[in-house]
C-alpha cells in the first residue's frame, strides 16, 4: 500500500493504461513538457514519447474531432481541457458529432475527454464550473465523476476501457487534499454505472458525487454527533449510466433523500434523479425530495462570493434537517 | 487509334481505362440524382433531395486521387466522390427513401452515411466539423506510420467556420497527412460568397496555416485530379496539408424546394456552358482517347444499373419503428422504451 493524492491516483491509472495498450495516446494543450495545468501528464512526455503525448494548438473543437477521428480508426485517445470549463468549446463535436457517431453510423468513439472540474478554489466564472447538465441531457455519451483516489484511478482506467465516448470529471479541490492508501500493482477499475455506498445510515438518504461527497460525509458526522441521526450517503461516481438501482435501494431503506450537486439548480441534475424516484420509488418516500445545489448564478471570484454560491457543509447539514423533520 | 502516341499524350498518367471509368462516375452521379429528382417527385423521397449539378467533375476527379486504405470525408455533393469510393447507387437510393436496408437503417439522411473499409466517412450537418475528425483520422495514419492518407471536402461556406479553421490549422502543427478539398461553388444555401468571406480566392486561407494551395477550375477533371494527385502524393511523402481551392458552380439550389431565385440566370447559363461532363467528353472524344460508341455503351450500363438499383429497393420497408431504441451506446446498449409506450403498462 502507498498513500496517494486523488491527482497521483489520476496520473497513475493514465500511466498504466499507456504502459498496457499502446493505442491509448494523449492529446490537449500544454500536457507535453510542461506536463499540464496541473501537472496531472508530467512525466508522460519522457516516458512515451511526442507521438503519445501531443500538444495541441488552443483548440478545444479540434482537439476532440481529431479525438473521435483518431478514436474511429482504432486510437484510445484522452484528451485534456486544461479546465473543464473549456469544454464548452467542443460542444458541438461532442453532442452532435462524437454522441450521434454509434447511433446514426455504426462508428466506435471511445475517447476519453477529460478535465480539471469544479469550484471552491477561487477559480472564478471561467476555472471553477461543473458543466455536467450541459452534457448530462446527451444520449451518447457516459459521463463520470470520481470522488475518491481509488475512484479517480479506477474510473480512468474503466474510461479509457470502455467503448463509449465518455467525460471524465476530475474535481480540481480534491486534486491535493485528498489521499488514500491504495494498493500497488493491482489493475483497479472502478466499473462505469456502479455507485458506492460511501457511508451506511438509517435516517436519511444523501445521492451526491465529486467533491460533494466530502461535504456530505462533513455533514453526516455532524449530524450524527449534534442530533444523534444517521446519513447514508450514495456517491453515485457516474451520472451516465446512472445506478437507478443502488438509488432507490438507499430511498426503499431511508424514505428520504435529499440531492447534493456542485452545479447550478434549474436544470441540474437533482432534477433528474427526483422525477426518477418518483417514478420507481414514490411510495417509499415520507418526505419531499430535497436539493441542495449551487445558486442560480455564474461562479463569482471573491471567497466571501464563491462561498456563498456554493452548496457547503453547513447547507447539507440544514437541507438535512428540514427534511427529518417530516 | 490505341498508338502508343496518343495513349502516352493522356495527362497525369490516366490510361484510356481511367478515362472510360471517370466517365462512367461522371455520368452515373449525374444520372442517378436524376433518378432521385424522379422518386423525389412521386413522394418517395422522404426529406430533401441535394443536387451536385455542375460539381460532378470536381467530386470524381479529386476522389479518383485516392489510393486503396486512404480515407475521405464528403459532403452532401460528394455522391459522385463516394461512388468512386465504392458506395453503391442503392445504398444512396435506399438512404434517400429511409428504407429499413440502408446503410444506416433508416437514422440518418441522403449521403450521410459510411464504410470506412471503402475510404469515406459520412459527414454530419455541422459544417466544417469533419475537418477536425480528418484531421484525427489523418494523424492516426501518421502515428502508425501508414503510407495513408486523408481527404476533406468543405464548401465556401464552411470555411468561415471555426472548426474548419481549428481542424486545418491543427493538422497542419501536427503535419498530418490530410487533402483539404476546398468546394467554392458560389453559395452557402442563399448566401454569395461576397457575403461569406472578404476574400475573393478561397486558397489564401491556406497562407494563415502554413500550408501550399492552389486554385483550380473546378469543370476541368484533369485539372482536379491533377491537383489532388499532388496534394494526396505530399501528403503521403510526410509533407501534411495541402488545400485545394476548386472553382465551380451550384447549378441548382441549395436542395430541390429551392427555387434559386437568388442565382441570376444569366449566370447559371454561363456555368451551363461550361458544364463538367460536356467538357471532359470533349476533351476526351476530340483527342481520340475514348470514342462516342464507348461512352454511348457506358451510358447504357449506367441505365442498366440504376433500374436494376431502383428495382432492388423500392419497395423495401421502413424502419421498424422500436428498432429507433437500440444502439445509443455500446454498453448499455439501447435506450428504455417508456412506461407509456409499453402495453404491459
Amino acid at each position: 500500500m502507498a498513500e496517494v493524492t486523488y491527482l497521483e491516483a489520476l496520473r497513475q491509472g493514465l500511466w498504466e493504461e499507456m504502459e498496457r495498450d499502446d493505442r491509448v495516446f494523449l492529446l490537449g494543450e500544454d500536457i507535453g513538457l510542461y506536463g499540464g495545468a496541473f501537472k496531472v501528464t508530467e512525466g508522460f512526455l519522457q516516458r512515451f514519447g511526442r507521438e503519445r503525448v501531443i500538444d495541441t494548438p488552443i483548440a478545444e473543437a479540434a482537439i476532440v474531432g481529431a479525438a473521435a477521428g483518431a478514436a474511429h480508426m482504432g486510437l484510445r485517445p484522452v484528451a485534456e481541457m486544461q479546465f473543464i470549463d473549456f469544454i464548452s468549446c467542443a460542444y458541438d463535436i461532442l453532442t452532435n458529432y462524437v454522441a450521434t457517431a454509434r447511433y446514426r453510423a455504426g462508428l466506435a468513439t471511445p475517447i476519453v475527454v477529460r478535465g480539471p472540474s469544479g469550484g471552491f478554489v477561487r477559480g472564478g466564472p471561467f476555472h471553477s464550473q461543473m458543466p455536467e447538465a450541459a452534457f448530462f441531457h446527451t444520449p451518447g455519451l457516459k459521463l463520470v465523476c470520481p470522488a475518491t483516489a481509488r475512484d479517480a484511478k479506477g474510473l480512468i482506467k474503466a474510461a479509457i476501457r470502455d467503448d463509449d465516448p465518455v467525460i471524465y470529471f476530475e474535481h480540481k479541490y480534491l486534486y491535493r487534499r485528498i489521499k488514500e492508501d491504495l494498493p500497488e500493482g493491482e489493475d483497479m477499475v472502478t466499473p462505469i454505472g456502479k455507485a458506492r455506498l460511501a457511508r451506511e445510515g438509517r435516517d436519511l438518504t444523501v445521492v451526491t458525487w465529486s467533491a460533494m461527497v466530502w461535504k456530505t460525509l462533513e455533514a453526516a458526522e455532524q449530524l450524527e454527533q449534534s442530533d444523534g441521526v444517521s446519513l447514508e450517503v450514495v456517491d453515485l461516481r457516474s451520472l451516465i449510466p446512472m445506478d437507478d438501482a443502488a438509488i432507490m435501494g438507499s430511498v426503499r431503506k431511508t424514505n428520504k433523500v435529499l440531492i447534493v450537486h456542485e452545479d447550478t439548480r434549474t436544470g441540474g441534475v437533482a432534477g433528474e434523479i427526483t422525477a426518477r424516484i418518483n417514478e420507481q420509488a414514490f411510495e417509499w418516500l415520507d418526505g419531499p425530495i430535497l436539493r441542495v445545489t449551487a445558486h442560480d448564478t455564474p461562479l463569482p471570484y471573491a471567497p466571501t462570493l464563491e462561498d456563498y454560491v456554493l452548496p457547503q457543509t453547513a447547507d447539507i447539514v440544514n437541507g438535512a434537517r428540514r427534511l427529518l423533520a417530516y | 487509334m490505341t498508338t502508343a502516341a496518343t495513349a502516352a499524350s493522356i495527362p497525369a498518367g490516366l490510361t484510356r481505362n481511367d478515362l472510360r471509368e471517370i466517365y462512367y462516375y461522371l455520368r452515373l452521379t449525374r444520372s442517378l440524382e436524376e433518378r432521385l429528382v424522379n422518386l423525389y417527385r412521386q413522394g418517395k423521397v422522404i426529406g430533401g433531395l441535394y443536387r451536385s449539378l455542375g460539381q460532378e467533375g470536381e467530386s470524381v476527379a479529386s476522389a479518383w486521387a485516392l489510393e486503396d486504405g486512404d480515407i475521405m470525408s464528403p459532403l452532401i455533393r460528394n455522391m459522385g466522390a463516394m461512388l468512386v469510393m465504392g458506395a453503391r447507387p442503392v445504398e444512396t437510393l435506399r438512404q434517400y427513401m429511409a428504407k429499413a436496408t440502408s446503410p444506416t437503417a433508416g437514422r440518418e439522411m441522403n449521403v450521410h452515411f459510411n464504410d470506412l473499409r471503402l475510404g469515406y466517412l459520412g459527414q454530419i450537418s455541422h459544417l466544417g466539423d469533419m475537418v477536425a475528425v480528418m484531421a484525427g483520422i489523418a494523424l492516426s495514419f501518421k502515428m502508425r506510420r501508414e503510407p495513408r492518407v486523408g481527404l476533406v471536402y468543405v464548401g465556401d461556406g464552411a470555411s468561415s467556420t471555426g472548426t474548419f479553421h481549428e481542424g486545418v490549422n491543427l493538422a497542419a502543427v501536427l503535419r498530418a497527412p490530410l487533402v483539404v478539398v476546398l468546394e467554392h461553388n458560389g453559395y452557402a444555401y442563399s448566401t454569395p460568397t461576397s457575403a461569406q468571406t472578404a476574400v475573393s480566392r478561397l486558397a489564401v486561407k491556406a497562407k494563415a496555416y502554413g500550408v501550399p494551395a492552389e486554385t483550380v477550375d473546378g469543370n476541368d477533371v484533369f485539372a482536379v485530379y491533377e491537383a489532388t494527385r499532388g496534394a494526396v502524393r505530399r501528403a503521403r511523402e510526410g509533407d501534411g496539408v495541402s488545400l485545394i481551392e476548386v472553382v465551380t458552380y451550384r447549378r441548382k439550389g441549395h436542395a430541390e424546394h429551392d427555387d434559386q431565385r437568388y442565382q441570376p440566370s444569366a449566370e447559371i447559363e454561363r456555368w451551363e456552358r461550361s458544364d463538367p461532363i460536356d467538357r471532359y467528353v470533349a476533351s476526351v472524344t476530340s483527342k481520340g482517347w475514348v470514342d462516342k460508341a464507348e461512352l454511348a455503351a457506358l451510358d447504357q450500363r449506367v441505365t442498366e444499373e440504376l433500374d436494376a438499383a431502383v428495382a432492388e429497393c423500392e419497395n423495401d420497408p421502413l424502419p421498424a419503428p422500436d428498432s429507433a431504441l437500440s444502439d445509443v451506446l455500446a454498453d448499455p446498449p439501447g435506450a428504455v422504451r417508456l412506461w407509456f409506450r409499453r402495453r404491459d403498462g
